[in-house]
């Protein structure tokens, strides 16, 4: 008897998250429909300007014509992957760094305290600004690009890795002692470890980073890149062009964004579930 | 041969004895305060005695272990382990500490053979070591569970594996059993008792269980209320093997020893919430 009022009770529980997934889905679908459409439609009663608007007609047809003629700096494809390889260069570069310079300075206090007064005034600089510095310095090419987005990528990296050693269990640090374990050892076996979901909640602002440092890297100065295609696109007054390009960024950053939540899963998995982590993760 | 030689490596002051003279600690507290946490200890305990150190909370029991151990350097007095002074991690030590020490993001194999592992064994020899011990322990079928996923019983039995397989001749253990419910805790007591009476490392053992102690020590070190230091020490005649420490604290000879210690733990028992009373009149 109560058994089967326990299946009835949980048969009504799964319809219901299934029927509120269903509205969920229906809702977002709306909502992208909703908005595109009356972009369209106002634009296409000149309701709005689409001259400085856009439409989404026209930037799908901008696209269009950028995929297959390609821009005046050679093909699209070969723009995106430009950005993209300054983007991941940049973020391997930063993150190492970071995460280097991050325990060195944790394991080290008296490093930290002899650097502490330095590194906060170089974090409180609009750090963009030195994406002129690395042009004059590195020239147009990729290097001016992947110096930018590292430092940017550099600074979240290494304030959450020292953070995170900063937090390792005394306990744990004792234990491998006991055991046998050298400094480096300690290091190597608990302190990076422990630190590791420090610095993973850091990657996921850090990829952001390494793109924006990309792009503005190709504003200040470039010869491929999709920055370059915005800031022409810009300079021409082609509001589909700045509309379009934004739009593959975005592609983008959100495929890098979902191989990163897959990474995390597979270093995390020794982490116990939370029961919360479906919705939060989109915003 | 490969085997030998690692053990041979990880006990090598095998029979020694534990010579605490005139240790005194000091610790500065964030505040900048002096806080002196153990005075003048003199502590003599036998290679392969298993000894008992009770007191009142927070008296500084853990303290004597950390400095016997070499994860602290006395502030005063010499520690000595089988004629050697102690200086860094005491050659031969294992240590169970009170809360949790394994490592979650190593699996249960992971976080066993590690001890093995850092003292230079290959890793499929300290994994083949560590299964046996899982074996030892009643853990065999879990290896490559997290430690989250177990029960705090069962954790701490890994964290004995993970302190066993060292093959430490010196044992430091920081009420090791304190989390654990009583049932669980008479279990992994009985459990330890077998494991020491195979290889008979030198024991410390910090609880504040009288019964306990009674029950499984050679000697019990009644510690006084902090700045903590030895009051009385009690040798504990109780034939060995003792069998289950259930059945042990109803005999005739048990009963005495416990009255006459818990006589001279009582009176710091008091005194130290005397101290907390007067502490927090203070305060207001």
């Amino acid at each position: 008897m109560s058994g089967a009022q326990e299946i009835d009770v949980a048969q009504l529980a799964r319809a219901r998250a299934a029927r509120y997934r269903k509205l969920v889905l229906a809702g977002r679908v709306g909502t992208l429909v909703f908005i595109v459409g009356a972009w369209q439609l106002l634009t296409d009663y000149k309701i709005i300007d689409p001259f400085f608007a856009g439409s989404p007609l026209g930037i799908i047809e901008r696209l269009a014509d950028w995929f297959t003629h390609g821009t005046a700096y050679g093909s699209f494809w070969y723009q995106i992957w430009v950005t993209m390889e300054e983007s991941l260069l940049g973020f391997i570069a930063g993150v190492t760094a970071g995460v280097f310079f991050g325990v060195l300075l944790g394991e080290v206090p008296l490093l930290s305290d002899i650097l502490t007064p330095y590194i906060k005034v170089v974090n409180a600089l609009p750090r963009i600004v030195l994406g002129s510095i690395f042009v004059i310095w590195l020239g147009l090419g990729l290097p001016s690009k992947v110096m930018l987005a590292a430092v940017l990528v550099f600074f979240v990296v290494f304030f959450n890795a020292y953070q995170g050693v900063k937090s390792v269990d005394r306990n744990l640090v004792n234990h491998a002692r006991i055991l046998g374990a050298s400094r480096l050892e300690v290091v190597w076996h608990v302190v990076v470890p422990s630190a590791t979901s420090w610095i993973i909640a850091s990657l996921h602002v850090a990829l952001g980073f390494s793109i924006i440092g990309a792009i503005v890297g190709e504003f200040l100065g470039a010869q491929h890149g999709l920055g370059l295609v915005i800031a022409t696109a810009q300079n021409n007054f082609d509001t589909d062009g700045v509309f379009g390009a934004m739009l593959i960024i975005g592609i983008i950053a959100i495929s890098a964004e979902g191989l990163m939540a897959m990474a995390e899963k597979r270093l995390l998995a020794w982490r116990p579930a939370r029961t919360n982590d479906n919705n939060a993760g989109g915003i | 041969m490969e085997v030998e030689s690692l053990s041979m490596i990880s006990n090598p002051t095998s029979g020694g004895d534990i010579v605490l003279a005139g240790v005194t600690k000091r610790f500065v507290t964030p505040t900048g305060q002096a806080m002196t946490a153990i005075r003048d200890v003199n502590l003599k305990i036998g290679a392969g005695k298993f000894c008992a150190i009770v007191g009142p909370t927070g008296c500084g029991k853990s303290t004597t272990l950390t400095l016997t151990s070499g994860l602290d350097t006395p502030s005063a007095g010499t520690v000595h382990v089988g004629g050697r002074q102690v200086d860094g991690i005491t050659p031969g030590v294992g240590f169970v500490f009170q809360h949790d020490a394994l490592l979650p993001w190593k699996s249960v194999i992971a976080n066993v053979a590690l001890g093995p592992q850092l003292r230079g064994a290959t890793k499929t020899e300290a994994r083949e070591l560590a299964r046996d011990w899982l074996t030892t322990v009643g853990l065999s079928g879990f290896e490559d569970h997290y430690p989250h996923q177990l029960s705090g019983g069962m954790r701490k039995r890994v964290q004995l594996a993970a302190t066993l397989i060292n093959n430490p001749s010196l044992l430091m253990m920081d009420e090791p059993f304190s989390a654990l419910d009583v049932q669980t805790r008479a279990i992994m007591t009985n459990e330890l008792m077998r494991l020491w009476e195979q290889t008979r490392p030198s024991v410390m053992f910090v609880t504040h269980d009288l019964e306990e102690a009674i029950a499984i020590a050679d000697q019990v070190v009644v510690m006084t209320v902090g700045p903590a230091t030895v009051k009385d020490v009690f040798e504990i005649d109780l034939p060995r093997p003792r069998g289950q420490i259930q059945d042990i604290r109803f005999e005739a000879r048990f009963l005495e020893l416990y009255k006459m210690i818990w006589t001279s733990l009582r009176e710091e028992v008091e005194r130290s919430y005397a101290m907390a009373a007067s502490r927090k009149a203070g305060d207001k």
